[in-house]
């Protein structure tokens, strides 16, 4: 009936106002004393008591907590998390990449001492301005040597700044994505609050055992 | 100096205090001016400096406050939490928007008129601040009560037209001169039933004095009069072009309209008037319609105004946060078909229940309420039913139309032949050549 | 005395905030009333036609997701059923089951937003855009779970899709869809009875059926006029075969009728989504790489595949000459094909109806130039 849309409209609206936001405040999010509080790790009374001028700050609207977004394991991220030890230098990667961002040169003559000789890495140089993120290199790795990060923070003001160097991918916290990575998510693995350090873990199979390392590389020789 | 015209004002107390017992201020003990004897004209420019320095910057910080807080409602509206980060509760955002638009260039367009171009910020602030000079906030706080304080009030706000016509002339800008002749159609079409429908409480009134106003209003006048407030409130959102009649400077159409080209502090100032404005409306209708000041003892009467101000001002931002923008002819039809004749039946039933109970009491005000609420809602009713397109209620497709069958061959009144097609085919799979329009084409 | 009038010609965009993008509208007015209008674009063309055809078929999937950006799930199924069919790839059947729960979550995402800015362009000044972009960023948010990306997706692989569902997806699926069926209620009980929403947008940019027929025009603006045409069911593809959905008809076809389409066609969605979750089974996701290798080299040949998207008939052609990227790409793309009758639309019209009817076609700027 005529005349009854608009206020039901308005109802909808003044029904939304007293929603809680959805905002994500990031990096930090704005709390008063009781937020403050709880982030202190104190019950309010206390607070106000031992940290005055913290609470009146609270008060005024001036405290902040850090934030944490929120993100899928499975988020394609920047800081791609390289082992270099899984690395064959195949470059597979490079052929995948869409873009031909990925700069790989590799020389004959790594020694493992387990593993046997393998081609050395003497560059690997990913151009994280011209990468879009796609997975696909991650998707070609054989041996999951590359995997894709999870977090989303490089800005720089130099271009140059943004190819991600063989020391660079060695020397980044290891929070790989589980982006086609099936064994992190088997092991619910989560990139935000752990790494994966060893590179053995990183792999799609089985940790070998020391027997089956000596069958492989001594007694079939 | 009138006496009428310095009775009681923010004014007359300034200047009385400075002056001492001086012809002005008989009506109250001065025991001493702070000024000796003879130095009246001193006073006389010290207390208009001092007004004209607390009005402007109290409209100023007022203006201020609500960019804030129209935000943070608008955020609130938008289940967002609005600008927070700077300052407490976000409050200095405007302060950085303000240091950002003054720091910006200023840009002015080769093909524009330069002295009017310029001239046009001045004009859109002066008429905006003037609305000021007659609003009583408080008991005593007002720096002039006109006897024709609403007439006055009419016709400054009229003046905003002609700034907008000037700023999207001297623009030399095609989207600016649309815009400006929207805003001059909303002018022209909203200044008649705006005027109309305050005549009704003017003859409630007896007088067009703000300060008179008030004192008749035993209760609130939204209760006696409520098609005036209606009209009054659709008209005052048109004349400030504020949404869903914001056809000036609809964003979505005209992109800023009349301010598109203006940048840096003259577009702060049109910004800073649109807000004025804003405040000013809701200034008004509390005023005229929510009994201004008036409260109970022994809350003082400038946080009545102010709570009241607040009130409407919330309407106002829900209003624009709520509707549309309609368009320019359903704008016009709505002043002059239905707006037009509201306050016409308004002021006939108002006249006729003057005419049977002249000088208002509080009795009398509670009978006319109880005779004009049910007038406004048949008569908002039958308006609304005269203006209003058929089918309102028509959300759902007509059952009766036809629908295409495209599933035949031929489509009728045309010459598109489908081929291939003929129905769910529940072979069609990916791989089978039914899923294609085109079988094999050359290569 | 008669007053001279003259027309004026005025420039809308490229840079303006309601042209879906950066599209330029040379408009001619007589007043408020519009004259002529002459579209020009090509503002945001990459290209990407010709970009496929250095590319192999599985990294185009990226280009496919850049060309209509609110709907890329949909382009990459459009993209891949033309690769599958290209090189008689079988798809496996748990693969096809995820890739039609995402492009039907992308269908409402797109809907979701063509809504929001159809109100938007009404000047609604963002809170009904809000309250569907609120739900979009869920239905994104699903996407992450599944892809690891928002909106360049890639979710697609030839055969299936590259990876299963994580284990807390089927959980947020289920909430999600709770909360898209309370989203649109709320949408309605806003705008759909709306007296301003309805005079605004009731009787305005009627175009007659055959006109829409003859101008090849698809989608929810076709089935506004009340023409059945849902490549779903005409032409199923995938599996939608066995699926049981109502096809949304209005006959109005103006820009009401095309606002409740893509509402009520939204809805049906989320029917199509259960369905889907009642009949999906455990297995691969993609073909294993013996039958379908990383680099595909299709044989010599074309392929046509189009699907009903977003916006209506979307298709890939592609040619292959036997090597590892097609010899030729092309997109039909719904959104420049629907903006033909952008005349017919508009003028005669007002000022005010003009982003109105514009932002009624949906068009995606991304989808329009490539």
């Amino acid at each position: 009936m005529i005349g009854l849309g608009l206020p039901r409209g308005f109802l909808v609206t003044l029904k939304n106002f007293v929603r809680a936001p959805v905002t994500v405040q990031y990096p930090d999010r704005h709390v008063g004393l009781f937020g403050a509080a709880k982030e202190a790790g104190m019950n309010p009374f206390r607070f106000v008591v031992k940290r005055p001028v913290d609470s009146i700050k609270a008060i005024a609207g001036l405290a902040t907590v850090p934030v944490a977004l929120e993100q899928s394991p499975r988020f394609r991220g920047n800081e791609f998390t390289f082992y270099e030890d899984r690395c064959t230098a195949c470059a597979s990667c490079a052929k995948y990449c869409p873009l031909g961002i990925i700069e790989i040169v590799s020389v004959p003559g790594k020694i493992d001492a387990q593993e046997g000789e393998s081609y050395k890495l003497e560059v690997f140089d990913i151009d994280i301005g011209r990468c879009m993120f796609c997975g696909l290199c991650v998707e070609a790795c054989p041996y999951d040597a590359l995997h894709m990060g999870t977090k989303f923070e490089r800005s720089t003001y130099v271009r140059d700044e943004l190819i991600v160097t063989l020391d660079e991918l060695n020397a980044a916290e290891k929070k790989p994505s589980s982006f086609y990575r099936p064994q992190f998510e088997e092991n619910a693995f989560d990139p935000y609050t752990e790494t994966v350090d060893d590179h053995y873990d990183a792999g799609r199979h089985e940790r070998p055992s020391d027997e089956d390392l000596k069958k492989k590389w001594v007694d079939e020789r | 100096m009138d006496p009428a015209f310095l009775d009681n004002s923010l004014w007359r107390n300034i200047y009385c205090n400075l002056a001492g017992d001086s012809a002005g201020c008989a009506a109250r003990e001065y025991s001493a001016g702070m000024l000796p004897t003879g130095m009246e004209w001193l006073a006389f420019a010290l207390a208009a400096a001092a007004i004209i320095g607390l009005f402007v910057n109290g409209v100023l910080g007022g203006v201020i406050v609500l960019i804030w807080g129209e935000r943070r409602l608008f955020g609130r509206f938008q289940t967002r939490t609005g600008p927070n980060r700077w300052g407490p509760f976000g409050l200095l955002t405007p302060v950085a928007d303000a240091i950002k638009t003054m720091f910006k260039e200023d840009v002015v367009p080769k093909d524009a008129d330069r002295i009017l171009f310029n001239l046009a910020p001045v004009m859109i602030a002066a008429p905006a601040l003037l609305v000021f000079s007659v609003i009583p906030f408080g008991v005593g706080t007002y720096v002039a009560d006109l006897n024709v304080g609403v007439l006055f009030i009419m016709a400054v706000t009229s003046l905003t037209t002609l700034a907008v016509l000037t700023a999207a002339w001297s623009s030399g800008n095609r989207i600016a001169i649309l815009s400006a002749f929207r805003s001059v159609a909303l002018l022209i079409s909203y200044e008649i039933p705006m005027a109309l429908a305050l005549v009704g409480v003017i003859m409630l009134a007896g007088s067009m004095s703000l300060g008179q106003i008030i004192g008749a209003q035993s209760i609130p006048f939204i209760l006696v009069q409520p098609l005036a407030v209606f009209v009054f409130f659709i008209a005052a959102m048109a004349e400030m072009a504020r949404a869903p009649f914001d056809l000036t400077e609809a964003e979505s159409e005209l992109a800023a309209g009349y301010l598109n080209d203006y940048a840096s502090m003259k577009f702060g100032i049109f910004f800073l008037a649109e807000f004025m404005a804003e405040i000013s409306t809701s200034a008004i209708i509390t005023v005229l319609f929510l009994s201004g000041w008036r409260g109970w003892e022994p809350v003082p009467s400038h946080l009545w105004f102010g709570a009241k101000l607040i009130l409407v001002l919330f309407v106002i931002i829900w209003f624009r946060m709520t509707l549309p923008r309609l368009r320019i002819d359903q704008v016009l039809k709505l002043a002059w078909k239905g707006l037009f004749e509201l306050t016409l039946i308004n002021i006939i039933v108002t006249a006729v229940l003057i005419a049977i109970w002249p000088e208002p009491t509080t009795t009398r005000l509670w009978i006319m309420a109880a005779v004009n609420w049910p007038v406004a809602i048949i008569s908002i009713w039958a308006v609304s039913k005269l203006l209003g397109t058929s089918g309102y209620d028509d959300t759902e497709p007509d059952s009766d139309a036809p629908v295409y069958p495209v599933a035949t061959e031929q489509i009728p009144g045309s010459a598109v032949h489908i081929s291939g097609v003929t129905g769910p085919d529940t072979q069609a799979r990916i791989s089978s050549p039914a899923n294609s329009h085109i079988e094999q084409g050359g290569n | 005395m008669a007053i001279k009038t003259q027309p004026v010609t005025v420039n809308l965009g490229p840079q303006h905030p309601s042209t879906h993008g950066v599209f330029r509208l040379r408009v001619m007015f007589d007043g408020e009333e519009i004259v002529d209008v002459e579209p020009v674009f090509g503002y945001l063309h990459r290209g990407s036609e010709k970009l496929a055809e250095e590319r192999t078929y599985t990294q185009i999937v990226t280009l496919t997701d850049r060309m209509d950006y609110v709907s890329p799930m949909l382009n990459n199924q459009a993209y891949m059923l033309a690769v599958e069919k290209l090189a008689g790839i079988e798809p496996t059947q748990r693969g096809v089951w995820l890739r039609m729960i995402a492009a039907e979550l992308q269908r409402i995402a797109s809907h979701l937003v063509a809504t929001g800015f159809l109100l938007q362009d009404l000047g609604a000044l963002g809170t009904p855009l809000i309250y569907a972009m609120r739900e979009r960023e869920n239905i994104l948010d699903l996407f992450e779970m599944l892809c690891g990306a928002r909106i360049t997706n890639s979710y697609l692989r030839p055969g299936g899709v590259f990876m299963d569902a994580p284990t807390g997806f089927w959980l947020a699926l289920d909430r999600e869809l709770v909360d898209i069926v309370n989203t649109l209620d709320e949408l309605e009980e806003y705008l759909s009875g709306n007296e301003i929403v309805f005079s605004r947008t009731k009787g305005t940019a009627v175009l007659a059926p055959e006109l829409l027929i003859n101008a090849s025009i698809t989608g929810p603006m076709l089935r506004a006029s009340g023409v059945d045409w849902d490549l779903r069911h005409r032409n199923p593809y995938d599996y939608y075969d066995r699926i049981e959905f109502k096809r949304i008809l209005h006959t109005a076809s103006d820009n009401y009728a095309r606002y409740w389409v893509r509402v009520q066609e939204a809805r049906e969605s989320v029917n199509i989504i259960r369905q889907c979750v009642a009949q999906i089974e455990p297995g691969p996701v993609r073909p294993s790489f013996d039958d379908v290798p990383r680099l595909i080299r299709p044989p010599k040949g074309d392929a046509y595949v189009a699907i009903e998207g977003s916006k209506g008939e979307l298709g890939f052609y592609l040619v292959s000459d036997g090597g590892i990227a097609p010899y030729r790409m092309h997109v039909r793309a719904p959104s420049l094909i629907n903006l033909t009758l952008l005349r017919d639309m508009l003028i005669g019209g007002l000022f005010g109806d003009l982003f109105v009817s514009f932002g009624s076609v949906d068009l995606n700027m991304g989808e329009v130039d490539r």
